[in-house]
């Protein structure tokens, strides 16, 4: 008895944890999509997320639906500008230097905004936007905390959802992902799409920082490193490019971590995440959701 | 040419030079289509026939010349920009979205036209003209076969409103059948929409037939133009293209 509770009580942390590598593994899942690119700015767009929620909480005081929609609007501005600054220009360079471009504008933003006059290097603790409290579920406890990432993030992949599927700019995404030629020739303008999926995968970014921030109070400037490179991790075991898969792969990769931490060692938690990298690699390439590559 | 004379065309293409790098796909290739007409361009593989649709299309640039359409020089245009103008192409081998539904290629088709009664009377044009695509509007783009893919191809085109169409190997890979249906359907879109098509074929016999002038292009450059009545029956026509 209680085993099982102590395996539902990881499986809600999990939830929680690859909750929020959901919500970064959509950006980098939609933009590769687009433009082929791994934006490895991505974690830092994350990272920047929880910094302005940290700035609208302790010095402004701001309640917590006007720190997700200011935070979110910040991120959505930010990815906006680092796609017409960085990328647009190499639009028709080489797929390896828009790579680079994007390791780039990575450690830009990290090093720039640890300048002690910015972000510094240091670790703050985040602010706590209102009292934690637990409910004993018997079999498990859940905090507010974790109700408020289950509920945003459920609410955040809703409205995604309906952007995706029900909007003409959804629809025009996902033909762009497929051929940018024919999607242009249907009167799509490319750049345009482009900018909306940067706009859309940086404002979840900023969502997933607000969240990270909250259960995980100690933020950094370098703390999108590790969530970027598994959120990455989860978009590729999804299946890259797949929204779905992003989403499934966000969730298996936070549970594996939380599992591996509470049943083997937390050292061993990083690990294990890129032996799946290595596993789906290997036995899998093309990701859960992801057709298999015709062979040549 | 007068000034008066170009008036009356809806296109004109203007000494054209189009270069893939190093390599000139067409040299100073000049032509016009009437408003209503429907001009065909047969030429053999490679010939240029499909450059010269992406040109107008404007997924290509020309290095040279110029391409008026209603009277406007539109060859700095991006394709996007030359679909809000009214000329919309239909890309060679369909080029279906296949995980886009069939409603949603059409909504696709539609992506500039923002007038919403506009959008949905034209969407009840096209499924008028094309019944077949009426029963699969929920169906995946890749499910249908290669001719009702070539309808959906042609009826997500109508949904962008058109002036101008351009169509690029409509028959290929289809059966007789599908083809005579296909060019039955053209037909009926240029005269009942008056909607005036460049149809780029290797099927010459079918486009002869089905059109009131035509271009034969060779190696980037037009070799012969005129009457299709009388292009049908000119001996290095026949030769060449129509095969006996």
């Amino acid at each position: 008895m209680e085993q099982i509770s102590y395996i539902l009580q990881q499986v809600v942390n999990g939830i929680q944890l690859g909750a929020v590598y959901a919500l970064i593994a959509l950006g980098y899942t939609m933009v590769y999509g687009v433009l082929r690119l791994i934006n490895f700015a991505h974690g830092d767009v994350f990272m920047l997320g929880a910094f302005v929620a940290y700035f609208l909480i302790s010095k402004f005081g701001l309640p917590v639906y006007l720190v997700f929609i200011l935070t979110m609007v910040s991120c959505a501005l930010v990815g906006y500008v680092i796609e017409k600054v960085a990328y647009k220009p190499l639009r028709d360079a080489p797929k390896i230097s828009l790579l680079i471009t994007a390791v780039g504008v990575s450690l830009f933003l990290e090093y720039f905004l640890s300048l002690k006059a910015l972000f510094t290097p240091n670790y703050i603790p985040f602010p706590k936007p209102f009292e934690i409290e637990t409910y004993d579920l018997s079999f498990f406890v859940i905090t507010n905390v974790q109700l408020l990432i289950f509920i945003i993030t459920f609410i955040s992949l809703f409205i995604l959802y309906l952007l995706i599927y029900k909007t003409r700019y959804g629809i025009a995404m996902r033909a762009v992902s497929y051929d940018k030629e024919t999607a242009s020739l249907m009167g799509v303008g490319i750049d345009g799409i482009i900018s909306f999926t940067f706009i859309i995968g940086a404002s979840l970014a900023g969502v997933g920082g607000i969240l990270y921030g909250i259960a995980y109070p100690q933020i950094n400037v370098f703390m999108g490193i590790m969530p970027g490179i598994k959120s990455f991790i989860a978009a590729v075991l999804g299946g890259i490019g797949i929204i779905h898969g992003a989403v499934v792969g966000g969730l298996i990769i936070g549970l594996c971590e939380v599992f591996v931490s509470a049943f083997l060692s937390s050292t061993f938690r990083d690990g294990v995440i890129f032996i799946i990298l290595f596993a789906v690699l290997l036995f899998r390439p093309m990701g859960i959701f992801g057709k298999r590559i015709e062979k040549v | 040419m007068n000034k008066i004379k170009n008036n009356t065309f809806l296109l004109e293409i203007d000494n054209i030079t189009v270069k893939y790098s190093s390599i000139t796909a067409l040299k100073d290739l000049s032509l016009y289509i009437k408003k209503g007409e429907m001009l065909s361009v047969i030429g053999a593989n490679g010939a240029g026939k499909t450059t010269l649709l992406k040109t107008i299309a404007g997924a290509l640039k020309p290095v040279k010349g110029d391409i008026r359409f209603e009277g406007f020089s539109i060859k700095q245009l991006r394709p996007d920009k030359i679909v809000k103008h009214g000329i919309v192409m239909v890309p060679e081998g369909r080029k279906i979205f296949p995980d886009l539904t069939v409603k949603e290629n059409l909504e696709l088709g539609g992506y500039t036209i923002k007038d919403r009664v506009l959008k949905k009377e034209l969407f009840e044009l096209v499924l008028k003209t094309f019944p077949r695509l009426k029963d699969r509007l929920k169906q995946h783009g890749g499910t249908l076969s290669g001719g009702e893919q070539q309808m959906l191809a042609m009826g997500r085109a109508l949904m962008g409103n058109p002036r101008l169409l351009l169509l690029d190997e409509p028959s290929m890979g289809l059966s007789p059948i599908f083809t005579r249906e296909i060019f039955s359907l053209i037909e009926l879109i240029r005269k009942e929409k008056s909607i005036s098509i460049i149809i780029v074929e290797q099927n010459a016999h079918m486009a002869l037939e089905h059109s009131q002038r035509t271009y034969v292009l060779e190696n980037g450059q037009i070799t012969m133009e005129g009457l299709s009545s009388e292009l049908k029956n000119n001996p290095k026509v026949i030769d060449a293209y129509l095969g006996v």
